[in-house]
């Protein structure tokens, strides 16, 4: 349902005849082929474990982010103020962080999250009211919130940094205390391919006592196998990075687990609940959503408090992992953020978008930064870099709809 | 069954709507029986729309009531008027072009278990109100955007009939279709009305009315002009009605 509408060119129509979804497939491959481009450039460095492992370190901050910017786009909406509520939020957490629950224990860290995740929570649905019921264009609201939540994290410690943070709140930031070793990755990789395997043969077992299409027995059990190896080498990548200290493999990172967990939690949310439904439902046809008697304005609320919720967790991580608030984390993320949910295939004109293509586009603009510090570019290269991936995607979106509107 | 023989299903009294200082609406008074079909008539901004949004729970009215089987309604928003059977067709075809048939059929009355979309419910509902309709589409989770505009109706006609629409109000069913397509509406209209379902229809074309509708009501610059029942009326009668707001010479009006 939230796949990209084709006018099936033939590969397409093959890959939607093996129920494929071609921007998925497309863009596992362009990632592929950066991934090779950089090893190559970089003299084999690219892809070794420890990069990998960087790189999965890299993709957390956007990828916790971009499964709510699909909503918010989705929605036929924008935010832009998502980089400020991170640095906002972020130095928040570190000013209670060292201020109010310093000790170093796990529940003075959860806390200090909780309390940031609920600011962040709060400063998106402020925003989304403005929008939803005052009748302000997001775009106009939440670039003041970029501006007045920039200024807002200066103002909470006149521009002074806060450092350091406690251990216990480092481990969000997957730092040298902040993965999970190799055999909890391991319990983790099997409960995921369990989960798959699970879901899977249900869902095809479901569908086919019903009498509902299905893919055939080969082609989903590829399709299962493939899915199940990717967990593998996940894994196994993550596991093959040592930790300099001890020897011992580091594992997987919290903040990819976090990512992850946030991803799986979104995907199921588009697809299974009534709120993701309606999201899209709006983003197709807003009257035809009102007047089926969806409360839009709650709606478009609860999508920005959302978003605010997830920058709000970005904070944390990104925070965890400098060990300090400073009043610049998380400049120009959003972005970073547009850019990876258009590359998604998220389209600007509403209704279209999707959760696991955006995750991937958050893995493109994250091995691009990843390949260009490498290379030893300066930042303002990837700037511009940057700014090209966002131009290129928008206008590869306004071909697909021009050719549609044929 | 008509209106002289029993409490309507659904009626306005004296209904009031201004938007801004356009008065869209002006003492409107009309009444629609169980089974009966009655036809809405009007050149463009006489104010067909706005009474019908006014019916379906869009709109609310500035003054003036809604009664249904003698009982006034408060229909204050769509879902309101979803739950007392008034189920409507929209002149610009109400779908969300993203979503696939399934989804636009139960679109904000999704069916769950364990608070879960249940899709494959949903699914194979969606194929039994279709083929009762007699609509053959072969993929249900495709999204309804390459669907013909005949497809789209009749969509938005089977959520009406799911959802057992007591009163059905179909605002232009059939502008935007061939001919063939109309005669597919056309026909479901008819099997609907012989279920007993009250049909409001509005229509620019009066061979279509005056083949389905039992009665018409004409309105013009956001006033009733008057009703009469087709069997007693002419199609030129109506259209001077229509256009100069004048009523027929003959005692063939009804209230
Ligand atoms: N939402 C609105 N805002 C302002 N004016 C409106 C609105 N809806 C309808 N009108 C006005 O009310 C009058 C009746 O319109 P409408 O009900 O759409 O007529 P019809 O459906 O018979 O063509 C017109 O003059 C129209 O311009
Ligand atoms: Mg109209």
């Amino acid at each position: 349902m939230q796949s990209v509408k084709s006018t099936a060119a033939p590969p397409r129509r093959l890959l939607a005849s093996l129920g494929l979804d071609a921007r998925l497939v497309f863009m596992v491959a362009a990632i592929a082929g950066i991934w090779i481009v950089f090893h190559v450039l970089t003299g084999g460095i690219f892809l070794t474990a420890r990069n990998l492992w960087n790189l999965s370190v890299q993709t957390a901050s956007v990828g916790v982010m971009v499964s709510g910017m699909v909503l918010i786009i989705v929605m036929r909406n924008i935010d832009l103020s998502i980089g400020s509520i991170l640095g906002f939020t972020g130095m928040f957490m570190a000013v209670v962080n060292t201020q109010l629950f310093s000790q170093n224990t796990w529940w003075a860290a959860l806390l200090t999250l909780l309390l940031g995740l609920l600011l962040g929570v709060l400063v998106g649905v402020i925003q989304g009211t403005w929008i939803a019921v005052l009748g302000v264009p997001s775009f106009i609201v939440t670039l003041g919130g970029l501006l007045i939540f920039r200024g807002g994290a200066w103002l909470l410690t006149s521009g002074q940094t806060v450092a350091p943070l406690s251990e216990s709140f480092q481990i969000l930031g997957g730092g040298l205390n902040g993965s999970i070793g190799g055999l909890w990755s391991w319990f983790v990789g099997a409960a995921i391919m369990v989960a798959i395997l699970w879901a899977d043969v249900r869902v095809y077992q479901q569908r086919a006592r019903r009498g509902l299409p299905n893919r055939s027995v080969a082609l989903q059990a590829l399709l299962t196998g493939a899915s199940l190896l990717l967990v593998l080498a996940f894994v196994l990548v993550m596991n093959s990075y040592a930790d300099p200290r001890s020897g011992l493999p580091r594992g997987m990172p919290v903040p990819v687990l976090l990512m992850l967990g946030v991803t799986a939690i979104m995907m199921w949310v588009v697809r299974a609940t009534r709120f993701g439904r309606y999201v899209f439902a709006y983003g197709g046809n807003p009257e035809a959503a009102r007047l089926a008697g969806i409360n839009t304005r709650r709606l478009t609320i609860m999508v920005f408090g959302l978003m605010g919720l997830l920058a709000a967790l970005a904070g944390a991580i990104q925070s965890a992992r400098l060990n300090a608030g400073t009043n610049s984390t998380g400049t120009l993320a959003e972005l970073s953020v547009i850019a990876a949910a258009v590359i998604g295939g998220t389209s600007l004109s509403g209704g279209t978008g999707s959760i696991p293509g955006a995750f991937l586009g958050a893995i493109l603009m994250a091995s691009l930064i990843n390949g260009m510090l490498l290379l030893d570019l300066p930042s303002a290269w990837q700037n511009v870099v940057q700014g090209l991936v966002l131009m290129l995607a928008v206008t590869l979106d306004v071909l697909v709809q021009q050719r549609r509107a044929k | 069954m008509s209106l002289a023989t029993g409490v309507p299903l659904i009626e306005t009294r004296g209904i009031f709507k201004s938007f801004g200082g356009i008065h869209a609406l002006e003492n409107v008074s009309v009444a629609l029986a169980p089974g009966e079909v009655l036809g809405l008539l009007g050149h463009n901004g006489a104010g067909k729309s706005t009474l019908i949004k006014m019916l379906s729970g869009a709109y609310t009215a500035d003054a003036g009531q809604i009664l249904m089987n003698g009982q006034e309604v408060r229909l204050t928003s769509p879902r309101t008027a979803q739950n007392l059977g008034i189920e409507t067709i929209y002149q610009n075809l109400a779908l969300a072009d993203n979503l696939d048939v399934a989804a636009n059929i139960f679109l904000g009355r999704e069916l769950l278990r364990g608070g879960v979309l249940d899709e494959d419910t949903m699914e194979l509902e969606s194929r039994k109100v279709l083929d009762r309709l007699k609509v053959n589409l072969p993929d249900l989770k495709k999204p309804v955007f390459n669907l013909s505009g005949g497809q789209r109706q009749c969509i938005a006609i089977s959520r009406a009939i799911y959802f057992k629409a007591k009163v059905l109000i179909m605002d232009e069913p059939t502008a935007a279709l061939g001919p063939q397509e109309t005669a597919q509406v056309n026909e479901l209209i008819l099997s609907l009305r012989q279920e007993g379902v009250g049909i409001f229809l509005i229509s620019h074309d009066l061979h279509d009315v005056f083949d389905l509708a039992d009665r018409v009501t004409v309105m013009k610059n956001g006033k009733v002009v008057g009703s009469a029942l087709t069997s007693q009326i002419s199609q030129d009668e109506v259209l001077e009605m229509i256009i100069a707001g004048k009523l027929p010479r003959r005692e063939v009006l009804t209230p």
